[in-house]
């Protein structure tokens, strides 16, 4: 028989959310591309077909997915720096300054891009 | 009148249930002293281990209230302060009765890791003189400490999810054989932690280094090992 798995709460810590967050934010991404070349693929069917498309993307909902898009975008980044230094870098630990600097560049990101929406 | 706590106590196998005593609160009680007051007063055949109680022989890990750590130094005042004790087996490790688990796999994992120094000097040789500001010796000493206790490996989920993962201990101690100058076993170490179930599996997730009672840091240990197999594939060296 399989043993038990760890209890959720020796999960509960920086380190577990940021691989959580970082993981959530890869599948959706990965699950968005190909509507993203779906997308920009209407442009072989001539401009008028991306065009069309385009104007749907002007509605609300749309603009609200693209702001999930560019937070998700650059938690994703920052997440994956935050790895990619402590696996490359000569720094040691969990670095959990740098999973603060990647919440706070994602919350930036959305902020930003929310400003640029509404004007 | 003395206070009481009480202790929900695994028994069993892997299909026990937890069972209810109550245990009189003492200063400075741990989660130890519980475990044995309720074995030598309550019930002679609860089944744990333990040996030294001064945290160095790594035997005494349990879960409490839901988290891996060593209760011969958990306090119970500071993991229980509304007087109610969860103990359970370590998880990730099958259970052989009630508190003690089966840690063959645990240590299996070291020998697959080439957990074993391996030097070429005799004994009429004079001692290796290693500088103790060296870079090498200074990863040695950050992660050399580990007391084997089993409290990071489960608490990986990795180790859950593959269970061939080699694990958090035993790639923290092939880290420090990697940065032994004296040992010559350095390839055939490299190769047996860059497979699947090796240093590469690692999510980073650190929970590892978030429970390890000893504040010892596996997640730095297997990055050491992802950089260093990394290196050694691309100079063809492995
Ligand atoms: S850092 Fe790696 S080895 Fe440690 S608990 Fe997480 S996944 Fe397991
Ligand atoms: S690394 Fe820490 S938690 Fe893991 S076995 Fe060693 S002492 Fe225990
Ligand atoms: S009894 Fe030895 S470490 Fe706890």
């Amino acid at each position: 028989m399989k043993p038990p798995s760890p209890p959720w709460r020796s999960r509960n810590h920086p380190a577990y959310w940021a691989f959580v967050v970082h993981r959530l934010s890869g599948i959706a991404l990965a699950l968005f591309l190909p509507v993203h070349f779906w997308a920009l693929g209407k442009a072989l069917a001539g401009a008028g077909a991306l065009q069309a498309f385009l104007t749907v993307t002007e509605a609300p909902l749309f603009r609200f997915g693209e702001w999930g898009l560019v937070v998700l975008l650059a938690a994703h980044l920052g997440g994956g720096l935050r790895l990619l230094l402590i696996e490359f870098g000569p720094w040691s630990g969990l670095r959990k300054d740098w999973i603060a600097i990647a919440a706070a560049g994602a919350v930036a990101a959305g902020l930003a891009f929310a400003l640029a929406l509404v004007r | 009148m003395q206070s009481l706590l009480t202790a929900r106590i695994w028994r069993g196998g892997s299909d026990g249930a937890f069972v209810t005593y109550e245990v009189p609160r003492q200063d400075s009680q741990t989660v130890l002293d519980v475990v044995t007051w309720v074995q030598r007063a309550l019930d002679p055949t609860l089944a744990y281990r333990y040996a030294c109680r001064v945290g160095m022989c790594g035997s005494c890990a349990m879960t409490v209230n839901g988290r891996a750590r060593w209760t011969c130094r958990t306090h119970v005042e500071r993991v229980a302060p509304h007087g109610i004790l969860d103990i359970a087996p370590l998880a990730n490790l099958p259970v052989i009765k009630d508190l003690t688990t089966d840690m063959a796999d645990f240590f299996d994992k070291w020998t697959k890791a080439e957990g074993r120094f391996q030097g070429a000097a005799t004994r009429r040789q004079d001692f290796a003189r290693v500088a103790p500001d060296s870079r090498q010796r200074r990863a040695v000493d950050a992660a050399i400490e580990c007391i084997g206790c089993g409290v990071c490996y489960a608490s990986c989920d990795v180790v859950n999810w593959r269970p061939d993962f080699l694990g958090p201990a035993a790639l923290n101690r092939a880290w420090t054989l990697v940065n032994d100058v004296r040992d010559i076993a350095l390839r055939q170490r490299l190769r047996a932690v860059a497979g699947d179930a090796g240093c590469h599996s690692c999510h980073t997730q650190g929970s590892c280094t978030e429970r390890c009672p000893k504040n010892l840091a596996p997640t730095s240990a297997i990055a050491g090992l992802k950089r260093v197999t990394a290196q050694a594939a691309m100079r063809r060296k492995l």
